[in-house]
């Protein structure tokens, strides 16, 4: 800190300070001088210490995560509990809104004061993995063993392992089982079928199907199945593959299956959608479960999302955070931080973690046992085998694909074609703009 | 003791008189920087350094490695250009304008007609005064999230009101990118008319009561003495309102991302949004910083306007 201090503080410490020791002894007429420059001192000390937030302290490892629901953010804190008393240290966390976690890690990198790990999107990794700030963790004596190569694959980039998932999740659908049992219909596994059921469930102020095409990442997680199940190519917007799958969604807007709000929903409001009853089925994850199970009287279930054509495999998308150690240029601590990295992800921790959030553990022999003794949410670990991550072929480049996207799927729900959308789309994104 | 102190600094005062460049002189000098110093180490810290690095940024390659390395290697006007290129720009930019027209322009006209309101004094003006002021003292972001409940389609009071009142109750507020400017407009303008009310509340005050009773004598309409008199007399206080609101509403980012996230279909872009987006979701710093800019030019020309009519206010 003290190098910090004066590092940062230099040229604004010596702008006032002659100033004030001549104004010591100024006599009486300048004696409020000296406050007026010792405040603004103060302003600046102020300034140069928020500086350097993290001390790197001997036995305490910091944790940067975004788990700042107050569940997660205990589950976390056991979890850190249970594996800093097994490796003798003690193990901190530090949350903050996932939307910030990139920034702040850069802002921290830039003033030399990242924390030991990091817990990134899975999507965000490679962004920071590019600018050369992860260590490999295999260099770190982590082992991939019994992680299947698809998760193996959304923790890495460019083939180097530089994130540990502790569990993963991606989208199913979920339906409300009263519903359908009243209407006697079953649960669509085609888009045909879909469509149709979706169709014959929307009744007054009741949708049959609720998804999020909101013009953030919620709505391109969203898309992507559908993209994806039906063989399209985030390389290739404008493809006739993605066409035909943002079409099928343009048929369901106009079937009047969906709220025309889809534009403007989160995956949180479409949750709010379904446990109020106003969407009979809806696209989620199962970090909506908790949420779910508050309201007794609701009973739901899921199933994969349903395919463009029967027999077709069912591509979700990956989601969820990998646990990384940045580069500080430590390589003691940075080894300790690949074990602890470990612990957290190890099989035990996994199944923990996976049990109170809901996720599937990364882990093939966690999974297994998870699967087990969570038979209802078998359908999602169907889904997860096959899922796939969103940078496994743009890397670093899919933020600006996520972003044409985005935009493409709302100008098409709102009237335009599909076509021209995802050409624009295309262009943008290879633009770079 | 108010002698000692009446006599000290009298023999000071004479030494200076004499040698005119002397110690004192100096000292003085120096107590008038000293007194001035803490503003401009304030202001260089904390609006020079950045709006310099801003505008440097906006001619760097500045991508995420930069923070690792710290090198971020000029690329001339290549960021310029990008953004110029870009079509999502020009969009941004008339959005930005109508947004910024349009707030204002209610914002302005509500306000003043509710500050002559309350002008008058009758039962329980204060207390409802006080009420109307709380959209001011709503954060933003609260605003803009009940706001969205409330323009939902289906579901949103605003259109079970409308559908129960028998007008057309399926008006695509927020997911229509014909409509979704114009309530993000409106919401924009439920805030701001608090702030537009107190100001020229506080101006109209000003005026002094004898010119109304003149006004009267002379038996001039209220829309006469409204026009000739008040407006006139209102004029500084109203140019401080809209230079202050237009500055505060160029900039618009925490309302637009609570109701709409710049969609649907990028239909409520502006440049706050769009500088955002390029800083924080694309990482492409230098784009973003070129937009920055643009919103700081626009602003130091209105700030020139603002302290032009300061100065005049102060004759």
């Amino acid at each position: 800190m003290s190098e910090r201090f004066t590092r940062g503080g230099k040229p604004t410490v010596t702008a006032p300070s002659p100033a004030a020791v001549r104004r010591l002894r100024a006599g009486s007429r300048g004696a409020v001088v000296p406050l007026a420059a010792a405040s603004a001192s103060v302003l600046i000390a102020g300034v140069a210490l928020s500086g350097c937030a993290q001390q790197r302290d001997g036995d305490v490892y910091t944790v940067m995560n975004s788990s700042t629901d107050e569940s997660y953010h205990r589950w976390d804190a056991e979890a850190m509990a249970r594996c800093g008393e097994r490796l003798g240290v003690r193990i901190e966390q530090q949350s903050v809104p996932a939307a910030q976690v990139m920034t702040k890690a850069l802002r921290m990198a830039s003033s030399k004061s990242l924390p030991d790990i990091v817990q990134f999107d899975a999507s965000e990794m490679p962004v920071f993995a590019q600018a050369g700030g992860l260590v490999d963790l295999r260099s770190l004596g982590l082992s991939t063993r019994d992680i299947p190569e698809g998760i193996v694959n959304f923790g890495s980039y460019k083939g180097t392992y530089y994130g540990a998932a502790r569990s993963v999740n991606t989208l199913a659908l979920f339906y409300n089982k009263d519903i359908l049992d009243q209407a006697g219909v079953r649960v669509p596994t085609t888009w045909a079928e879909l469509r149709e059921t979706a169709r014959k469930l929307t009744e007054g102020r009741r949708y049959g199907l609720a998804l999020s095409a909101g013009g953030a990442e919620d709505g391109v997680f969203q898309f992507t199945p559908f993209m994806w199940s039906n063989g399209g190519d985030e390389r290739k917007l404008d493809g006739p593959r993605v066409v035909e799958a943002l079409d099928y969604w343009k048929a369901l807007l106009k079937d009047g299956s969906l709220s025309k709000s889809t534009v403007n929903w989160t995956q949180a409001d479409v949750n709010d959608q379904f446990m109020a009853g106003n969407a009979a089925m809806m696209i989620n994850g199962p970090w909506q479960v908790e949420t779910l199970n508050t309201r007794k009287s609701l009973r739901w279930g899921i199933a994969e999302i349903p395919v463009p054509e029967a027999g077709a495999t069912s591509v979700g998308p990956l989601g969820g955070a990998v646990l990384t150690v940045p580069r500080t240029g430590d390589a003691e601590r940075e080894r300790t931080a690949g074990r602890i990295v470990a612990c957290l992800a190890g099989e035990k921790e996994q199944l923990t973690y996976a049990l109170n959030s809901w996720m599937v553990p990364a882990n093939a022999k966690a999974a297994a046992v998870w699967r087990e003794r969570v038979p209802e949410l078998d359908a999602l670990a169907d889904q997860v085998a096959a899922a796939r991550s969103r940078t496994a072929r743009l890397g670093a480049g899919w933020p600006d694909v996520s972003l044409a996207l985005q935009s493409a799927f709302q100008s098409a729900l709102t009237g335009q074609s599909s076509e021209a959308a995802l050409q624009r789309a295309q262009q943008r994104a290879t633009s770079g703009n | 003791m108010t002698t000692s102190t009446a006599t000290a600094p009298a023999p000071a005062a004479t030494a200076t008189a004499v040698r005119a460049p002397g110690p004192g002189r100096l000292r003085r000098r120096l107590a008038q920087w000293g007194f001035v110093a803490p503003a401009v180490v304030f202001m260089l810290l904390f609006f020079g350094y950045p709006l310099v690095r801003n505008v440097v940024m906006s001619f760097q390659h500045y991508t995420p490695k930069t923070f690792f390395t710290g090198e971020a290697p000029f690329n001339g006007t290549d960021n310029w250009a990008g953004v110029f290129q870009d079509a999502l720009f020009g969009k941004a930019l008339w959005h930005t304008l109508v947004f910024t027209a349009g707030s204002l322009l209610g914002q302005f006209c509500i306000g003043l007609a509710l500050a002559v309101f309350f002008n008058r004094r009758f039962p329980l003006s204060g207390a409802l005064r006080s009420l109307i002021l709380l959209p001011w003292l709503v954060p933003m972001v609260v605003s803009g999230i009940v706001w969205r409940r409330i323009l939902d389609q289906d579901t949103g009071v605003l259109n079970s009101f409308l559908d129960t009142v028998g007008l057309a109750g399926h008006t695509p507020w927020l997911t229509s990118p014909d409509l979704a400017l114009l309530s993000v407009v409106l919401v924009n303008i439920w805030i701001g008319i608090p702030f537009n009310m107190v100001i020229l509340y506080g101006g109209l005050q000003e005026i002094p009561k004898e010119l109304y009773e003149a006004a009267s004598l002379d038996g001039a309409s209220a829309w006469r003495t409204f026009r000739s008199l008040t407006l006139p007399l209102l004029k500084p206080v109203i140019t401080v309102v809209l230079v202050l609101g237009f500055m505060s509403t160029v900039k618009i980012l925490d309302l637009i991302l609570a109701l709409t996230d710049g969609g649907p279909a990028d239909a409520t872009q502006t440049l706050g949004t769009l500088t955002y987006q390029n800083s924080f979701v694309q990482l492409d710093f230098g784009a973003g910083a070129v937009v920055g800019n643009v919103l700081i030019l626009i602003s130091a020309v209105f700030a020139v306007f603002y302290l032009r009519a300061n100065r005049t206010e102060g004759k």
